[in-house]
């Protein structure tokens, strides 16, 4: 069977060329880096390279700008939190309904704790209107966080834009830039971005090291406190064959930034087109015009999501959904319902994610696959008859309750 | 993704009676749109013998609620409607080898849609007897509604108490924050404060015949029981159980016959700790005896 993964905005291979700098950190060079002997002795030097491979993939000035963590929720939740203990007067956090839950249930608990949280809406196509952001800006507000890219649509934000605005209305930026960080070119230092998180396992690091960029300069309140590691702005002993894995993954996704950008965007343009183009009531959600080149997320009306996937995982193909049943919750994925997307399409959305892994033999196979898969379940749907939906499905079927 | 049992994949994969009956005399439609699983059962029944002829399925929603679907259609052809009103949404989960906690509304909606063709077919009208709710205990899945509901009737005011009347919050105690959360909200509706150190509301004495601790001894026998009670369905597959020892709450079983090394065994030894914690009421580990030797390779060394 065929073992296609087309679930990289879920997670990544780790590089067999990272495994390979990892291992002697195991093996051989597992000295604490803080100890003065032979088993540490190139440890602190793989760090500091790690560090400055991270820091040319992201385009910052200092390599000291980097922060190592365990992985994106705790830069994101370190960013916030910092941000309000450092403004111990400053009430109110802005962000985005369509954030991550990284950021949206810490923003929920603040919100138990007293603080305002300005969550603004998106539209149809998953943009944002800056004026509506414009006016929130004030001196009551702790921090802004708005992702750079949407992890289920792709759907880029204008984080360089709203820093500058959050920057001249005196008030702190953070990006959860896990999505777009080697997928999108970046250039930190030319932006008024304060702090950004980003996650090895995104771009074929290993999963559990993360990352959190500090602008030099900004105010900052460490989350775990103890030892001097990280410059005492992270205590905890560092996860260094991590480090350096993620050091070398972010060489490599430098190396690859234009291959992201021109094959593996081919590769998904030709999967939606092929999609879209045969199989009738489908349509691609988000910013078609502005978004991630490896990510696409297409609506198949009348069905289910998990079923799509069950099919598809019997094909031998990897991909997500943002039904309800596939995370166990009682509503479909908040991205689709914040651009309105109706219940008999937000249930039926796959994601297709890609990387440099991909092929285009494989993109020809689920462009194969994915009319029987999706006309297998529209034959089981109530919403379905024959070679169409019924006519006004939502009256023809209204089930009783809940 | 789930842990599907076998039979759960065998009736998504190949589902049986797909589709409308044609000239279908009952009908039933229930679910939720918003919550993603929604189904049209049509049966078409015997006037004289109220004997179900035919029973198709059209179903909007994941493996599990088309598995159920499927199921029920099977379950019920050739039933009377009144043999049919005694199936409950446990036969359908257990038809269908168990369902993930997450699941099992799945096979909730499949007992509706039936109770709501046969009133349908009877001129009556059928009304839904519940809301559901996020599910907060993944042990004994209970839901938001059902603690909510629990609370306001029998004045509960701590976590303590939650688990006394609903069970949710009684097994690995990871819902704890969300119980309280629900506390919260409804004492804060009632005009009270939560307080966890408040004294416990007075058990009834059903709810507390299952809550009083087990001994070590009842705890066994409970455990032999209810291997008992599921060792047809094991030897049906040419498979059996057999309990070898019981520390604390973690029971040590052998798997054997066809069960010995089959792929399945872990998920039908999933399937052994869910069916023990539902009839216990008490948080139940089930392992294979031969983890047994390791735990006391780890204590020498």
């Amino acid at each position: 069977m065929v073992d296609i993964y087309l679930d990289n905005n879920a997670t990544t291979k780790v590089d067999p060329a990272v495994v390979d700098v990892m291992i002697p950190y195991f093996l051989e060079q597992y000295g604490n880096p803080s100890s003065i002997h032979k088993f540490a002795d190139g440890v602190a030097r793989g760090l500091k390279q790690a560090r400055q491979q991270v820091q040319a993939l992201i385009g910052c000035e200092h390599d000291s700008e980097i922060i190592f963590t365990s992985c994106g929720t705790e830069s994101n939740s370190t960013a916030i939190l910092s941000a309000i203990k450092a403004q111990p007067d400053k009430k109110e956090i802005i962000t985005t309904v369509v954030e991550h839950p990284a950021i949206l249930n810490l923003c929920s608990y603040l919100e138990k704790e007293g603080y305002t949280i300005h969550r603004l809406p998106v539209d149809r196509a998953g943009r944002l209107k800056l004026d509506a952001y414009q006016r929130l800006l004030s001196d009551q507000v702790a921090i802004v966080s708005v992702m750079w890219a949407n992890n289920e649509t792709g759907t880029i934000f204008p984080v360089a834009e709203m820093a500058e605005m959050a920057n001249a209305a005196g008030v702190m930026f953070h990006t959860d830039a896990v999505q777009a960080v080697g997928k999108i070119p970046m250039m930190l230092q030319d932006t008024k971005i304060d702090m950004l998180s980003l996650s090895g396992h995104k771009l074929h690091a290993p999963k559990g090291i993360g990352v959190l960029y500090l602008r030099r300069g900004t105010r900052y309140r460490p989350l775990l406190r103890g030892g001097h590691q990280e410059r005492g702005r992270r205590a905890g002993t560092e996860n260094t064959a991590s480090i350096v894995g993620l050091g070398k993954a972010c060489e490599l996704a430098l190396a690859f930034i234009e291959y992201e950008n021109t094959k593996v965007k081919e590769m998904r343009d030709r999967l939606e087109q092929g999609i879209t183009g045969q199989i009738p009531h489908c349509f691609v959600t988000g910013d078609m015009y502005n978004r991630l080149p490896n990510t696409t997320d297409i609506a198949f009306e009348y069905i289910e999501g998990e079923s799509i996937l069950m099919l598809l995982n019997k094909a031998g193909i990897a991909a997500s959904s943002g039904s309800a049943c596939t995370s166990g919750s009682l509503e479909p994925s908040h991205v689709m319902r914040a651009m309105d997307i109706p219940y008999t399409a937000a249930h039926g959305t796959i994601r297709f994610s890609f990387s440099r892994y991909n092929t285009m033999a494989e993109v020809d196979k689920v462009i194969e696959a994915m009319p029987g898969i999706v006309a297998t379940l529209r034959k089981l749907s109530p919403y379905w008859a024959g070679d169409g939906p019924v006519a006004n499905p939502e009256q023809a079927f209204a089930p009783t309750y809940s | 993704m789930w842990d599907y049992s076998d039979k759960v994949k065998e009736h998504f994969f190949n589902p049986k009676n797909a589709g409308a009956v044609v000239d279908a005399n009952a009908t039933g439609e229930v679910g939720s749109i918003s919550c993603g699983d929604a189904l049209r059962l049509t049966l078409k029944v015997d006037d004289n013998s109220e004997i179900i002829l035919e029973a198709g399925f059209q179903t909007f929603g994941c493996g599990s609620a088309i598995a159920s679907s499927s199921v029920l259609t099977e379950i019920i052809k050739g039933m009377t409607l009144d043999e049919a009103l005694k199936v409950t949404n446990q036969d359908i989960a257990d038809q269908l080898e168990g369902l993930p906690p997450e699941k099992m509304h799945c096979s909730v909606m499949g007992r509706e849609a039936l109770q709501a063709a046969i009133a349908n077919y009877r001129g009556e009208e059928w009304k839904d007897d519940h809301e559901e709710g996020a599910l907060i205990c993944k042990c004994f899945a209970i839901d938001a509604v059902m603690i909510e509901e629990m609370v306001w009737a029998n004045k509960l005011r701590t976590v303590e108490d939650v688990t006394n009347f609903t069970k949710a919050g009684g097994g690995c105690a990871a819902c704890h924050e969300d119980i309280e959360a629900i506390l919260e909200k409804v004492l804060a509706e009632k005009g009270e404060k939560f307080d966890p150190t408040a004294a416990p509301v007075e058990i009834p004495a059903k709810v507390a015949a299952v809550k009083a601790p087990l001994t070590n001894l009842q705890r066994i026998k409970k455990i032999e029981q209810v291997l008992e009670s599921l060792r047809p369905s094991l030897m049906a597959d040419g498979g059996d159980v057999e309990l070898v020892e019981v520390i604390g709450n973690t029971a040590y079983v052998n798997m054997t016959g066809a069960c010995n090394g089959c792929q399945m065994a872990a998920m039908t030894i999933a399937g052994i700790q869910q069916r023990l914690m539902e009839v216990m009421g008490e948080f139940i580990k089930v392992v294979p005896a031969s983890e047994m030797a390791k735990l006391a390779n780890i204590e020498v060394a």
